[in-house]
């Protein structure tokens, strides 16, 4: 799978958590521009990890600020 | 006698301007939503001052006589005769302190018979006692899971886990609440190899559930993971020798490590970790909440252990307690109160407020009731809930629950939520 194919399964993702329809960048921001709230993260972060059979643990996520760190990160997790 | 109970702590003025470079500035908003609360004149429910504790049940709370329905003192051991007695014996004999850390000086003939009665309660071959309940399972969970391995646990956990996860060097990955599939997912999916640690709970304290152990514990082990529950909420009144829910689903000889605490049923302070496993005790050298703080004052753990005692034998109180918990639950739902869970599952009851506001002016009016539970709020709670958390005593009378039932049925109809 590209990076542009994850991004586009990541976008599917997140419709239900992106509730006032906030247009994604990859310099969009989860805490700022989201208004991802730690339950919000929890719950999305748990989506992203059944759709690519991943894991992406806390240590990880505390480092993933943006939406393109977040394609990022996911890229490379599914290719490992 | 009450007056000036708030003063000390009363909000800030939410208008005064922040200096440049205040570490105070990330705290505005709290101080405000504090200040806001208060100004609808609502007794502050985080600085309850207890003057006077006439019994396990009863206190006098910013001068009214008060039934205690949110102190987890599920066993009333806390005015035992015999536990009291053991206490004060203590005391004169060796002093109101020790001074100095278990390694060290700090380990008396006391904290071996504590611990001596913790492996004699669990049935195990080690037992190590921390100052508090808190630093077990920060310093157990930080200690034994290392750079490079990984700690699942459940999204609900309580906050001295959280903090061990934070403090420790594993990678950490948390699952949903009670949630077999996705705990399996999980496990399933940590690179081969690495240590793995399931953290879970027997009973966890906001809503009073019970974990599905024998479920999340055979999914463990098919992993290959260890073990830790901790059974705060469940000692002396859970399972068949009250050893907790790990005991009550038939699991606890595939449990690693069990975590207690000494300040619920137990009845005064102090934690523990007992466990089987062979190489337990070098965690006394290497556990740093263990090693760099002072032990337990001697009059502490004699109280502590003559309590776990007499829990071996407590089977009178344990019926009484689940009679409480179940008349307590039921009739709440009779006065159409939302609960944390549709069955009685533990000793503790959790009340669904619909928002931070009713709850306070709910737990305001329970409180001129006579009545004292727990407000408890995010982010303590799941989900961002506010609930008004009951727990029950062995001590509280069939009577008491009965007038217990009576206040929150009047405060229910004041506040507007029933």
């Amino acid at each position: 799978m590209d990076r542009a194919e994850v991004d586009e399964r990541i976008r599917k993702l997140i419709e239900p958590f992106n509730k006032k329809g906030v247009t994604i960048a990859d310099g969009t921001t989860f805490a700022g521009d989201l208004e991802f709230d730690s339950l919000t993260v929890m719950d999305f972060v748990a989506a992203i990890e059944d759709e690519f059979d991943i894991i992406i643990s806390m240590n990880q996520q505390a480092e993933i600020e943006t939406w393109g760190q977040l394609v990022d990160a996911v890229f490379r997790l599914q290719n490992t | 006698m009450s007056e000036g109970i708030s003063q000390p702590d009363a909000p800030l003025q939410a208008d005064q301007p922040t200096p440049v470079g205040d570490l105070f500035s990330k705290f505005d908003a709290l101080i405000k939503q504090r200040e806001d609360l208060l100004a609808n004149g609502v007794e502050d429910p985080f600085s309850l001052v207890m003057e006077k504790v006439l019994s396990p049940t009863r206190a006098i709370c910013n001068g009214r006589d008060t039934i205690l329905l949110g102190t987890y003192n599920y066993m009333g051991m806390t005015f035992d005769r015999d536990v009291i007695e053991a206490g004060k014996k203590a005391l004169e004999e060796f002093g109101s302190g020790t001074t100095g850390s278990r390694v060290l000086n700090g380990t008396y003939r006391g904290h071996k018979e504590c611990e001596q009665a913790l492996k004699d309660f669990y049935a195990m071959d080690h037992a190590m006692v921390f100052s508090t309940g808190y630093q077990a399972n920060l310093g157990i969970i930080a200690t034994i899971a290392g750079k490079g391995d990984y700690v699942v646990l459940d999204i609900d956990s309580h906050a001295s886990i959280w903090d061990g996860c934070a403090m420790g060097n594993a990678e950490i990955v948390p699952f949903k609440h009670n949630d077999l599939e996705a705990l399996d997912n999980r496990l399933r999916r940590i690179p081969e190899g690495a240590g793995k640690l399931v953290v879970l709970e027997g009973v966890y304290s906001m809503l009073g559930d019970v974990a599905p152990l024998r479920e999340m514990v055979a999914i463990a082990k098919k992993h290959g993971a260890m073990v830790l529950v901790d059974e705060a909420h469940s000692m002396g009144f859970i399972g068949p020798n009250g050893r907790g829910v790990a005991e009550e689903q038939g699991v606890i000889d595939e449990v690693d490590f069990i975590i207690g605490t000494f300040s619920k049923s137990v009845g005064t302070v102090g934690g523990f970790c007992v466990s089987n496993h062979p190489k337990f005790e070098i965690l006394r050298l290497v556990c740093r909440p263990y090693v760099f703080t002072a032990s337990l004052p001697p009059s502490v753990v004699a109280t502590a252990a003559t309590s776990i005692r007499k829990l071996m034998h407590g089977s009178n109180k344990r019926a009484h307690l689940w009679e409480n918990s179940k008349r307590l639950h039921g009739g709440l739902t009779e006065l159409g109160f939302t609960l944390g869970t549709k069955e009685p599952q533990s000793a503790i009851v959790a009340v669904i407020m619909p928002d931070l506001e009713h709850g306070a002016a709910m737990w305001e009016a329970l409180l001129h009731e006579g009545l004292y539970v727990n407000l408890a709020r995010p982010p303590a709670t799941p989900a961002g809930m506010t609930l008004l958390r009951c727990s029950l005593c062995a001590e509280h009378s069939a009577e008491e629950v009965e007038t217990i039932l009576g206040m929150f049925a009047r405060a229910g109809k004041a506040v507007g939520i029933i």
